[in-house]
């Protein structure tokens, strides 16, 4: 898994509530026994027009937010399914963050064991970004994971937050979750002699 | 001892290790897997060198992607295919001992063998990498849904890191009404606790309403817990639970059944224990529900309209009601009533047990499904099916004009050949009603058995308990 220390880059707003799974990617593209090749379906049913050819409606199809690397979203982000085609058509369209003021449980956990940043700051402070991404499309912001800290180039907005220590520390340091549950082994095996 | 919440005496009886700060490791009882979201978790192990740590505690079987025609028909999408076979291929590798292919008398919607087979059990801890496990929660267990990540670490270490959820309550006092379904009641809490109002939360779901409820009622009420954003969802296991799991063809027998079923006596939470949370409903303010949006807490009584999103006191309530009216091709204040569909779909790990094709029957039987609508029912497992098919429900759909198939997820989630075309408009048993959910421009209506099956007849939605 790729480290996430600091990320400096392009906010795109998703100024809507609820975004599911469905919407972040269909079900009919989970087919795929890979996991890579579902960012060009990364939002399909709003980025695509009917013959196929991009909707210039859509927010990443306008040239300014084309090479987000982060989202702004309403509450609720990731809501539905457990699918983590979700997080994987986000990385590999380039998403590594997703900023709203909540997100659903799996979509979140999903998150980390894939190197990107879901984070949760307060509705306020995610209006003031919003409004600001609007208003000046593909201004940049930096996340700095390390400082736990959200600001844009003027530092007009500065927001801390706070990740809990063990996703942060295994996101900062990219590790597996495997390997180091691995290292309980003999906590596994005891709880298993002793359950029969 | 300190009252504890059944939900924390499962919950401590699994936990492996547990350091501050830091997610618990719990141990897991059951996993559950499907074509879907395995096939990366098995490359994961396969690439590390890993095994399945306990195949022993593994069931595995296909669901989301097979077509529901005769079984006889091949499998024309290749993509599709090429995941069914892999499941197949990695359970053959890995030594699963249970997996169920297409054509085993044991396939099924995930959700509904589990507890069919008798692999759910109280007490049990169960994962899946689906968002539906809750569905299992029926039983008296903690079942919750995972990713794929989670999957392969599930496979490699028979357990999963999980910081502790809260807990909360949700109370249905009083009897049923007339009329009222187990889809009703789970519509009607989601329609009062919102989309995201059980998130962090395991619920527990209590009162005389819940108890009074079959298995299967009770498995479409944990069904949709995930919709209100509850990790999972719970009820205390009883007779109607015991009695259950004694004619599970794979649940302990005999002596050592009896032993356990002493055992889930003490698992109901404590008199005195405190939940995080608690929401009461009165069962008297439920009602046969439809749901008129693109989120499960979109809902409206059957005798209601559709809501003016002027009505709404939050902006973001208000775009995205404006939102959901224009994607649904619905005005604001028309009646429920008035909506005519297109399609019917009976089935989904929602609502298609045994139960739930006995309860649309009942309405049907000896009546057409109306011109104006194509209808069609996909049991839940091959088992339901069989039993079905025994009981003479098959007839009773086919000889009404439903079509009748053989068991998947069919169009709950338009991943397979069953799904809406732009701008149909469906009554559905399932779950979920997302924008694009049952195929591209589909417009979903949630609803029970009984009423989809009303609609079918009457070509609109129809109050089931005047029909
Ligand atoms: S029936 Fe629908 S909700 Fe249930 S497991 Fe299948 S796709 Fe998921």
């Amino acid at each position: 898994m790729e480290p996430f220390v600091s990320l400096n880059g392009v906010v795109a707003p998703i100024d809507q509530v609820n975004v599911d799974t469905d919407m972040i990617i269909p079900a009919v593209y989970l087919k795929s026994i890979e996991r890579t090749g579902f960012g060009p379906h990364l939002f399909d049913r709003y980025r695509y027009l009917e013959d196929g050819s991009e909707n210039p409606d859509f927010v990443l199809n306008q040239d300014a937010y084309r090479s987000a690397q982060i989202l702004v979203s309403g509450p609720n982000f990731g809501c539905g399914s457990s699918r983590e085609h979700a997080p994987w058509a986000l990385e590999d369209y380039g998403i590594r963050c997703v900023i709203a003021p909540s997100f659903a449980d799996i979509f979140y956990n999903n998150c980390f064991k894939n190197g990107l940043l879901p984070l949760t700051l307060p509705e306020e402070s995610v209006r003031r970004i919003m409004d600001k991404v609007q208003a000046n499309p593909g201004v940049q912001f930096t996340v700095d994971l390390e400082a736990q800290q959200v600001r844009d180039a003027d530092e007009d907005i500065v927001v801390d937050f706070q990740v809990d220590d063990f996703r942060r520390y295994c996101l900062l340091n990219g590790l597996d979750d495997i390997g180091l549950t691995l290292q309980h082994e003999d906590a596994i095996a005891a709880y298993e002699a002793r359950r029969g | 001892m300190a009252a504890k919440t059944m939900f924390e005496k499962i919950w401590d009886a699994h936990v492996v290790h547990e350091e501050p700060g830091q997610p618990a490791l719990i141990y897991v009882d059951l996993h559950l897997v499907h074509e879907v979201t395995s096939p990366q978790a098995f490359d994961g192990l396969r690439l590390a060198g890993r095994p399945v740590r306990r195949p022993d505690l593994t069931v595995a079987t296909v669901d989301h992607n097979t077509p529901t025609w005769e079984l006889t028909r091949p499998i024309v999408d290749e993509i599709a295919k090429a995941q069914l076979d892999a499941l197949e291929r990695n359970a053959a590798e890995f030594n699963l001992p249970h997996f169920y292919d297409r054509f085993s008398e044991n396939q099924g919607i995930v959700h509904v063998i589990g507890p069919e087979l008798g692999y759910t059990l109280p007490g049990k801890t169960v994962v899946c990498g689906d968002s539906h496990t809750s569905t299992h929660g029926a039983l008296g267990c903690f079942a919750v849904g995972i990713g794929t990540s989670e999957v392969e670490h599930v496979l490699a270490t028979q357990t999963l890191r999980q910081f502790k959820p809260r807990t909360m309550e949700v109370r249905v006092d009083g009897p049923l009404p007339n009329g009222v379904s187990a889809k009703d009641v789970i519509l009607g809490i989601i329609g009062k606790i919102g989309v995201n109002g059980g998130t962090g939360h395991v619920i527990e779901y209590t009162g005389e309403a819940i108890r009074g409820l079959s298995m299967d009622g009770r498995m479409t009420v944990c069904n949709m817990s995930i919709e209100g954003g509850a990790r999972a969802g719970m009820i205390a296991p009883d007779d109607t639970t015991f009695e259950y799991v004694r004619t599970r063809p794979y649940a302990p027998k005999g002596a050592e059944l009896e032993a356990l079923i002493e055992q889930w006596r003490t698992l109901p939470t404590d008199a005195g224990a405190a939940y995080d949370n608690t929401v009461v409903i009165p069962a008297a303010e439920l009602a046969p529900f439809v749901t008129w949006g693109t989120k499960p807490d979109m809902v409206a009584a059957i005798t209601d309209r559709v809501p003016d999103p002027n009505s709404f006191a939050s902006a973001h309530e208000r775009e995205a009601a404006e939102r959901a009216l224009e994607y649904m091709g619905l005005e604001p204040s028309q009646p429920i009533q008035d909506i005519k569909i297109d399609r019917v779909f009976l089935g989904a790990c929602t609502n298609a047990r045994i139960d739930d094709l006995r309860a649309a029957a009942s309405v049907i039987r000896g009546r057409q499904v109306s011109s104006d609508v194509y209808a069609m029912v996909v049991p839940g497992s091959a088992r339901v099916k069989a039993d079905a098919e025994a009981e003479g429900l098959d007839k009773v759909f086919k000889d009404a004009g439903f079509d009748w198939r053989v068991a998947g997820c069919s169009m709950c989630l338009g991943m397979n050949p069953d799904i809406l075309d732009p701008g149909q408009r469906c009554a559905s048993t399932s779950n979920r009603n997302f924008e694009g959910r049952q195929g591209k421009g589909g417009r979903t209506h949630l609803v029970s058995p009984e009423m989809a099956a009303a609609a079918a007849i009457a070509g609109h939605f129809v109050d089931v308990r005047d029909f």
